[in-house]
Formats: C-alpha cells, sequence, structure tokens
C-alpha cells in the first residue's frame, strides 16, 4: 500500500510538470450531451472541433471533451470540472446546460462560455450561439413539392421544442410556395436517437401514403427504410449520403468548424467579447450536402432558394403566413421576429398534426 | 403491398428481436438464473454482429460471430453467479453496464458506416398471396428462426427429457443435486444459450432492422425482454404473444400520430408499458397457474457441499 | 483444474473486512493493464480516477451531491431486497416524488414561506411512497410480479414527467423550451457549507436515513421480521408476521426515500424541473445496495465509492484523455471484482482438490432473488 502511494505521488508530481509545460497553449473544452459516435448532434460538434484543431494547429490549441453529459445535477459539475482545470474556453452543447453555464461562468469570470441553443447570458463571460437550421428546412420543403407526386411529405420529429416547430413549419411553407395544397404528416418519436424507433415511424408515415420521408432526429436509420421502400428521403445533422445514394436528396450539415475556429482565435487575440450568434447559410453554419437524386430543374430551384436565403435577400418566415386555424400571422411582406421563432409553439397552414401543446 | 400487410410486416420486425432475447433469458430463468445482463449481451451482439458483417461483407458470418459473443459474454456472468455464487441482480446490472461501455469501444470504428443488409428469403409465388404472402414466406431468415426457436424451446421444455431435468433444477436445485443431477453445469448451458439468443437478437438490430452500428442502439429492448419473460410466465408462446402484441402497441400509437390524433404523444408512447401491466395482472391473477409457471428456485445461488 | 467453494461454517470476519480492499486492488492491477492497453500512463490514469476527485474541496462536496441520492435510494431499497421484494423502479419513484414535491414551487410560485421547503419533502415521500404502492397492491392484492410492473412504472412515470414539462407546467418565460420555471429562493434547499461548494441538505439526510435504518435493521424486532419474512415466508408466518403487511411496508419505505432523494435533487442541485432529472440513480442504487451487502452502513461506502467512479471516470477523460466508454467497462469491472471478492466471506475456495465431504445440498444467508411467492 505504501509504495503504491508513493507511486501515485511520483504520478502527481509529473503529472503538474505536464501541466506546467501546457500553459502556453490555449484550452478549448467542450461537453458533449451524446456520444460522439452518435453520428448525428454530438458527432457533428466533435467533427468541428477537430476542424478547430487542424485549422488552428495542436501546437496552438489543446482539447479535452467530455461525452453522455446528462444534462441535470452532473452537467454543472462537468463544467466547472473544466473550468478548473485550466480551460480557457468551455463550450457546452446541448439547450439543458443552460443553467449550469451560467451559474459556474458567475464563479469563474476568467473562463469563457459559449452555450449552444439557450438564450440566457447572465454573465458577461457568456455567449451563445446557434444555427437557423429552418433556412435549410425550408429549401427541403421546396424540393419536396416538386419531387413528391402524392403531395404529402411524412416528417420525424423529436421533442416539440421551438426549434423543431420552427423546422416544421419551414419545411411547409418552402413546400407550399411550390405546391400551395401540399400537406405533412408529423410523427413524434419522443426521441433524439433510437434508431428502431425512427425506422419504425418512417415505416409508419410510408404505409400512411407519403412519399418523401424528412427527420428532426439524429440517427440514419429513416434514409435507410426510404431507401429500402424506394423513396426519396432528407438526411439530418451529416451528410447521410453513404445510407441511401440512390434516397438522399439532400441533408442539413451542421458545420460548427468555421464558429468554434472563430471563438478559439478569439481567445487567443484577446478579441472573445460576448456575442449572440444565431448562423445561418450565410455564415456557412448551415451547409446543405450536395443536391442529388432530383433532376435538374428541381436542383435549380432549390440552388436558387438557397441563394437567396444566404445572400439575406429572403427570410423564409416572410408573410403572408397563416396559422393552422386559418388565422392571419404575418400580413404581406412581414418579417417574423426573431424573439417569435425562438419561441416559436404553433403551426402554420398545412401541417396535419396537432401540436403537442 | 396493402397498408395492412405492411404493418404487420413492421410489427414482425419490431417483435422479432424482443422475442430472440426473451426466449433466450426464458431457457436461463427456467434453470433458475436470472440474468438481467440482457441488454449488455444484446448491445455486444450487435457490435459484434456489425463488424464482422462489414468486415467480411458477409451477415451469416456477422450473425453466427454475434451468437458466439454473445454466449462467451454471458460466460462471465455465468463463472461469477454460478462459480463465485455472488449475486445474480447485481452481476446481471454490471454486465449490462460493462457490455455498453466495452461495445462502445469496439465499435468506434465502425460508427457513420453503411452496413450489410441480410437479405430477405422470397419464396416465389407464395410471398406474392395478398395479405399474409410477405409475412409468412418473405421475411428475413432470423425471423424464420425466431419462430423456429420458440417452437424448438417449447418441445425441449415440456417434451423433452433434458428439458424435464433442466426445469427440474430452476424449481428446486436441492431435490435435483442429490437425484445426481449437474446444477451448476446445466446452469452454465442454460446461461449460455440466453447469452446467444440475445447475441442473435442484438445482431438483427445491426443487419436488419436498422443495418448499421451506433452506441447504444439497443435502446432498452434487452429491459423490454426481461419484463416479457415474466409477462408470459415463463411460457414461450406467451413470450412470442407478448412480443407481437407491444410490438402492436408500438407501431400502432406511431399510426395512431400519423392519422394526426390529437393525444399527447408521450400518452400513446406510455401505452406499450400501461398494456403490459393491465395483462400482467389479468394473468397472475390465477395465483395456482402462476405459482405452477415460476421456477422455484429462480435467482438462488446454489453451491454444491463436496 | 476445478474452482470449488466450501462453505464456511460461519462468515469470515476477516474477509467481510479486508475483501473490499482486495477487490480494490485487483481493479487496480486491471485498471493498469486496460489503461496501458490504451496506450496511457497506468499511474496518471488511476491517479486521476480514484485520487484526484478527493483532492479539492469543490470536488468533495460534488462527491457528496452524487452519493446523496446514491444512497438514500439505497438503503430503501435494502429493505426490500432483504425482505424479498423486487422492487427495481426506485427510478419511476425518484421521478414521481420529484413531481409531486414540485407542486408548490411550480403550480403555487407565489406561495413563498419557510413552510414550502418542509411541505415539499414531505409531499416527495408521499409521492413516491405512493407510486411504490402500486406494485405492492399489485402484488399481494393480484399476485402480479413486481419486477416487471414496477419496471414499467418507471417509463410512464418519465414520459409523464415529459409530458409535464413541456405542457401545462412549461416555464411560461422560457421561450417554449422543455422546462418549469425555476424554483423561488424559499423552494431551494439550500447547502450545508455554502462557503466551500454546493452539497446540499440531501446528503444530511441520506447518511440520517441509513443511521436510523440501520438501528432499525439491526437493533428492533421490525429488522428481524424483515429478515425473517425474506429468508422464508413459510417460517415468518408460523411467527405470526404478515408478508401483505411487509410487501407494503418494503415498498413504502423504498419509495418514500426515493421520492425524497427526487425532490432534494430537484430543490437542491438542479433549480427546477426538467425532461429528465435523474442519470439513471434508481438503477444504479440496486448495485449500490448490493454492494453495500444490504447494509445501510455499508451502503453509505457503497454509495461514496460509486459516486467516486463516475467523478473519478470524468477526472480520467479530461487528464488523461481516455473516453467514457473506457470508464464504463472500468466501472463493470470494478463491480465485478467486489462482487466476486465477497464470495469469500462466505466460502473458502479450492482450487482442484478431491471431495471431502458427503454431496449434501445446502441453504443460503444470501437474500434469494425469486419471483412470485405468495
Amino acid at each position: 500500500m505504501k509504495k503504491t502511494i508513493l507511486a501515485l505521488a511520483a504520478a502527481t508530481a509529473l503529472m503538474s510538470v505536464g501541466t506546467a509545460m501546457a500553459q502556453e497553449k490555449t484550452k478549448a473544452c467542450f461537453i458533449y450531451v451524446g456520444p460522439i459516435g452518435d453520428f448525428g448532434w454530438s458527432y457533428q460538434h466533435h467533427q468541428g472541433v477537430l476542424e478547430m484543431q487542424k485549422e488552428i494547429g495542436e501546437d496552438k490549441v489543446e482539447i479535452a471533451y467530455l461525452e453522455s453529459v446528462p444534462e441535470g445535477a452532473d452537467a454543472e459539475r462537468a463544467i466547472e470540472r473544466f473550468a478548473r482545470s485550466g480551460c480557457d474556453i468551455v463550450f457546452t452543447t446541448s439547450f439543458g446546460y443552460m443553467d449550469a453555464t451560467n451559474k459556474v461562468a458567475g464563479r469563474f469570470p476568467d473562463v469563457k462560455f459559449e452555450h449552444a441553443t439557450g438564450y440566457k447570458r447572465e454573465h458577461p463571460n457568456v455567449s451563445t450561439y446557434n444555427s437557423k437550421f429552418h433556412e435549410g428546412r425550408y429549401v427541403q420543403g421546396v424540393i419536396a413539392a416538386s419531387m413528391s407526386e402524392v403531395g404529402t411529405a411524412g416528417y420525424i420529429a423529436s421533442f416539440p421544442i421551438p426549434e423543431v416547430v420552427m423546422g416544421i413549419d419551414a419545411f411547409v411553407l418552402g413546400a407550399q410556395s411550390v405546391n400551395p395544397d401540399f400537406k405533412v404528416k408529423v410523427v413524434w418519436a419522443n426521441t433524439w436517437f433510437d434508431p428502431g424507433k425512427e425506422a419504425d415511424a418512417a415505416k409508419a408515415l410510408i404505409d400512411q401514403g407519403v412519399d418523401i420521408i424528412t427527420q428532426h432526429t439524429d440517427s440514419t436509420a429513416p434514409m435507410q427504410v426510404a431507401a429500402e421502400r424506394g423513396i426519396k428521403a432528407f438526411g439530418q445533422a451529416s451528410d447521410m449520403i453513404e445510407f441511401g445514394p440512390e434516397t438522399q436528396l439532400t441533408s442539413i450539415v451542421d458545420d460548427w468548424g468555421p464558429y468554434y475556429i472563430e471563438r478559439v482565435k478569439a481567445v487567443m487575440d484577446g478579441t472573445w467579447e460576448q456575442i449572440d450568434v444565431w448562423g445561418g447559410m450565410g455564415a456557412g453554419h448551415v451547409v446543405m450536402a450536395p443536391y442529388a437524386n432530383m433532376p435538374d430543374d428541381v436542383k435549380k430551384l432549390a440552388e436558387e432558394t438557397e441563394a437567396k436565403i444566404a445572400s439575406g435577400e429572403f427570410d423564409p418566415f416572410t408573410g403572408p403566413i397563416n396559422k393552422q386555424d386559418g388565422s392571419v400571422w404575418l400580413k404581406e411582406g412581414e418579417v417574423a421576429e426573431e424573439g417569435v421563432l425562438l419561441g416559436l409553439n404553433f403551426y402554420v397552414e398545412g401541417v396535419d398534426d396537432q401540436l403537442p401543446q | 403491398m396493402g397498408m395492412v400487410e405492411a404493418i404487420l410486416l413492421t410489427i414482425a420486425t419490431a417483435a422479432t428481436p424482443l422475442l430472440l432475447a426473451a426466449i433466450g433469458e426464458l431457457v436461463s430463468e427456467r434453470s433458475g438464473v436470472l440474468n438481467l445482463g440482457v441488454e449488455g449481451m444484446m448491445v455486444m451482439g450487435a457490435v459484434t454482429g456489425f463488424a464482422v458483417a462489414y468486415t467480411t461483407g458477409s451477415p451469416w458470418l456477422g450473425a453466427v460471430a454475434a451468437i458466439v459473443v454473445g454466449a462467451l459474454f454471458s460466460l462471465l456472468f455465468g463463472f461469477l453467479t454460478l462459480t463465485l455464487v455472488t449475486n445474480q441482480v447485481a452481476t446481471g446490472l454490471a454486465l449490462t453496464l460493462l457490455g455498453l461501455g466495452l461495445s462502445g469501444m469496439i465499435g468506434e470504428r465502425f460508427i457513420g458506416l453503411p452496413g450489410v443488409k441480410m437479405e430477405t428469403i422470397s419464396i416465389p409465388f407464395l410471398s406474392d398471396l395478398p395479405l399474409v404472402g410477405r409475412l409468412v414466406f418473405g421475411q428475413d431468415p432470423i425471423f424464420y428462426i425466431s419462430i423456429a426457436l420458440t417452437a424448438a424451446v417449447t418441445w425441449f421444455l415440456f417434451r423433452s427429457r433434458a428439458g424435464l431435468t433442466m426445469r427440474a433444477v430452476g424449481d428446486s436445485h436441492d431435490s435435483a443435486h442429490a437425484l445426481g443431477i449437474k446444477v451448476i453445469a446445466i446452469r452454465y448451458l442454460a446461461v449460455m444459450f440466453g447469452g446467444a439468443c440475445a447475441g442473435l437478437a442484438g445482431a438483427y438490430l445491426s443487419l436488419v432492422y436498422t443495418p448499421q452500428w451506433v452506441e447504444n442502439m439497443t435502446a432498452g429492448r434487452g429491459w423490454i425482454a426481461l419484463a416479457l419473460v415474466v409477462f408470459a410466465s415463463w411460457r414461450p408462446w406467451r413470450v412470442l404473444a407478448g412480443a407481437y402484441l407491444f410490438g402492436a402497441v408500438s407501431i400502432g400509437q406511431l399510426h395512431a400520430q400519423a392519422l394526426g390524433i390529437g393525444i399527447p404523444s408521450q400518452f400513446l408512447s406510455a401505452l406499450p408499458y400501461l398494456a403490459t401491466i393491465v395483462v400482467l395482472v389479468l394473468i397472475s391473477r390465477n395465483r395456482r397457474l402462476t405459482m405452477m409457471n415460476t421456477p422455484a428456485s429462480l435467482g438462488r445461488p446454489f453451491v454444491p457441499d463436496r | 483444474m476445478r474452482i470449488e467453494l466450501v462453505k464456511r461454517p460461519q462468515q469470515s470476519a476477516l474477509f467481510a473486512a479486508i475483501s473490499p480492499f482486495i477487490a480494490f486492488a485487483i481493479t487496480l492491477v486491471a485498471g493498469a493493464i486496460l489503461f496501458s492497453l490504451l496506450g496511457k500512463a497506468p499511474l496518471n490514469g488511476l491517479y486521476a480516477y480514484f485520487v484526484e476527485p478527493l483532492t479539492e474541496v469543490w470536488s468533495l462536496h460534488e462527491l457528496a451531491i452524487k452519493a446523496a441520492p446514491l444512497i438514500m435510494i439505497g438503503v430503501g431499497l435494502s429493505i426490500c431486497f432483504m425482505s424479498n421484494n423486487w422492487n427495481i423502479g426506485a427510478e419511476g419513484q425518484f421521478v414521481v416524488g420529484a413531481i409531486a414535491g414540485s407542486i408548490l414551487p411550480v403550480v403555487f410560485p407565489d406561495f413563498q414561506s419557510p413552510l414550502v421547503l418542509p411541505l415539499m419533502l414531505l409531499m416527495g415521500i408521499a409521492g413516491g411512497a405512493a407510486y411504490a404502492a402500486i406494485p405492492a397492491l399489485l402484488k399481494v392484492r393480484f399476485n402480479t410480479n413486481e419486477i416487471l410492473s414496477s419496471l414499467m412504472l418507471v417509463y410512464v412515470a418519465q414520459l409523464f414527467l415529459d409530458w409535464l414539462v413541456r405542457g401545462p407546467w412549461r416555464n411560461p418565460e422560457g421561450y417554449n423550451f422543455p422546462e418549469t420555471r425555476n424554483f423561488h429562493a424559499s423552494a431551494v434547499l439550500p447547502e450545508v457549507l455554502p462557503m466551500s461548494g454546493r452539497a446540499h441538505w440531501g446528503f444530511v439526510f441520506a447518511i440520517l436515513a441509513a443511521l436510523i435504518l440501520w438501528f432499525l435493521v439491526s437493533r428492533t424486532l421490525k429488522g428481524f421480521e424483515i429478515r425473517l419474512l425474506g429468508q422464508s415466508p413459510r417460517a415468518g408466518r408460523f411467527a405470526g408476521f404478515s408478508s401483505a403487511r411487509m410487501v407494503f411496508f418494503a415498498f413504502l419505505v423504498a419509495g418514500g426515500l426515493a421520492g425524497l432523494a427526487g425532490i432534494c435533487e430537484v430543490s437542491g442541485a438542479i433549480g427546477q424541473l426538467r425532461p429528465t432529472i435523474s442519470p439513471g440513480y434508481g438503477f444504479a442504487a440496486i448495485i449500490v445496495a448490493f454492494l453495500g451487502r444490504l447494509n445501510p452502513l455499508g451502503i453509505i461506502a457503497a454509495g461514496l465509492v460509486l459516486a467516486l467512479s463516475y467523478l473519478g471516470g470524468e477526472a480520467a477523460q479530461i487528464s488523461i484523455g481516455v473516453s467514457d466508454k473506457t470508464v464504463r467497462v472500468f466501472q463493470g469491472l470494478l463491480l465485478f471484482f467486489v462482487l466476486a471478492c465477497d464470495t469469500l466471506i462466505h466460502y473458502r475456495v479450492q482450487i482442484g482438490k478431491a471431495p471431502a465431504v458427503q454431496p449434501k445440498a445446502q441453504s443460503h444467508e444470501q437474500p434469494e432473488a425469486a419471483h412470485g411467492h405468495g
């Protein structure tokens, strides 16, 4: 036992030397809600991190991350551990880390914190960042309405939070810009990630007669089902073309790399400031996977729509738009305020579902 | 393909992995061993099946490898609970923990790769029959294995001498031991059979259901399988009925949603679990019948004193 | 070679004391091998895992936060398991306790007084106990297997919480995100030593619960009743004890404590209800109960060890860069070794010797995991 203690003490000494030497590097730390092997949300964040490290250089930036950190009491501990272990900037990449991030930020004013998808910035060292995925969903809607023969698409949704509702609405609006009678059937899988259940949901929708599948859950299972049943589908979070070479029309790829590069560099330069970023196609945060498996005229229409949104010329939520019950939401030419979108909890006309309230 | 037929097919796919894992656990429990590590063995089967099928290109090799790994992994549980007489509940939970971690480590290389799907068998002409054609004559091979296995286990348990011996071990290991039956050896075999079935069930997920590997892809199905065994009061055909009932309710709620029924989806998602409890209450009200089927030595440690 | 176990005439006091240390030593060796195989310096890994979390005050607070629900649920479950009631639905009772306890701060946020917190704790206990009463009632009344019914009710409770925080209880100022309003100050369980860290009174409650149950089990007639009915329901009935009443007693104690753990976690560590409030405490506590050999004092130690393995896992992920998969494998191994070494308390291990005694079956002191006892 005594030997062990001695050995451990030696190890401590060694480790502290190691830390001292590493001081010159900037340390960027990341907390993921899922395993980086989910090939969805956490996977894409990690890809962005690796991209950032490659861009800036392993000799200049050191990274550390924790996977599968439960939202709740564990999150605060994990964030605090990072703050104490010499991280210069901590990225917390799930909505449920919001309060924990702010609490720890208050105790560690010298460390920078970046919280994804939240809205609370209670201390000057907390920024928030998110992406306008709904811009991509509008383009998907345009494609769906052009490609569908029956005029109905199936939508596999995770949880009724504003971001998901926003995605459904944007998809419907995009589709209706091509076919005003287009309908969307929604199935709530009540999970972000369960390949089996997502596959079942896709099958149920196809059995109910839809001929396009889109998803706001993270696994590639719906793509595989669509491929098997010979219909078209849209990917989610990453480019899923490998899982449906003749099926995937396009996919909304979350590309966090540019943002991570920008923010870590800001820490290194000492120019980091609190911001609230909601970047879309224009900022390069939302990238469409190559358009495939569609006729040239549809591809052209999709590219035009994407270009218009990216340049800021067009906003998917531009009136006239009616709510699901037919009442007016936005008048001709009126654009939805970001504040309303961030808390969106109603459908637009044309969604064949009742939003869980 | 008609809608009803399509729905039935979906239900069969959802039920098959549950059935396989539950049949294996049933045999293990009939011999008196409660293995709560089904989820861990299943996920090990899933990653092995995928890895071998992906590397060799043969889903059959993948399935065989998954069976072998499932059995070997259960051997670990067997060694602890049978040879070292550790507590079965705690050891099973630890096995699940280990399986989830180990499969994640093994599977790291295989994330994001499209898998090799096991082809369905299609008997010409017969599979074109209306309604039941695809369901009975045009499924994947493991589906047929799961049905055959149910029949085989029924025969084994209630018609064969070896099965009778095994049930005797599960009902009273002390008496069985007094009769000169090798209690521990039989339990080892039963546990390994359970592991092999769970491994195959896992392979079904990564080779047929959703041909890909992702961490934790079993998503709690091992626990459902455990529940099904008790639900079925340790009867193979009732396990089959239970698996299909559970599959039907979970698929049914998705269809109810797609039809636009405005019930909160959480309530619909809770239906399979509530239904299980209700049916269980109905079945177990008959006390005598339940007692008759329950392996009386289930979960009890046994050490021959010699 | 054969490995044979020979039952000791009585428990080995020596091995009861040193078996955890043997297990720990084997785990250290296995861990060193595991880390070396992954190309990491084994000593750094072990240091990060077992020592680093204990070297700082804030980390000790975190250890207490993590251990509190494990201990509280674990000691409750020990009563269940000792009396042969297989409640594996503590996770659901935890959730329902948290929901019931949160009614006041969420639905009546304007009711702010020193009374709120005690009421919340009581309602949490009541909620968890009421939810645990369902499998108990089904078992007594309909002979329904409690393993299954309690497990199924876990999923139901989680979905119910999910529905509440996305629907009726959603924070009106929260941009429709799935969470309730933050608890007001008088509904927050205070910290024990606010100056040094954020450990809340939940840990103190957990220790108190363990001490009370230890006294109950080892020093009162009730404890004898629990153990007797667990080992042999028949003998218990001859002694005049009612197994039906014991089923309710065990489930209500375990459910009440799980409910208390739930409301303490929500009120002390999280501060609001969210779709998921537990990373599986109810299931991990089953392991804790057995690691602690169903002895409330042992469960305190086991709860701290398991909590340490979570914290150490995080530290190892950060300081030597192993993945959380490695951490889980390591946890699994640790549990296996502890369980295996406990064998030495009841048995002597003989390797490859000829049989000495005539074959004769044995009865055992270990609790029996049997289904469907009437």
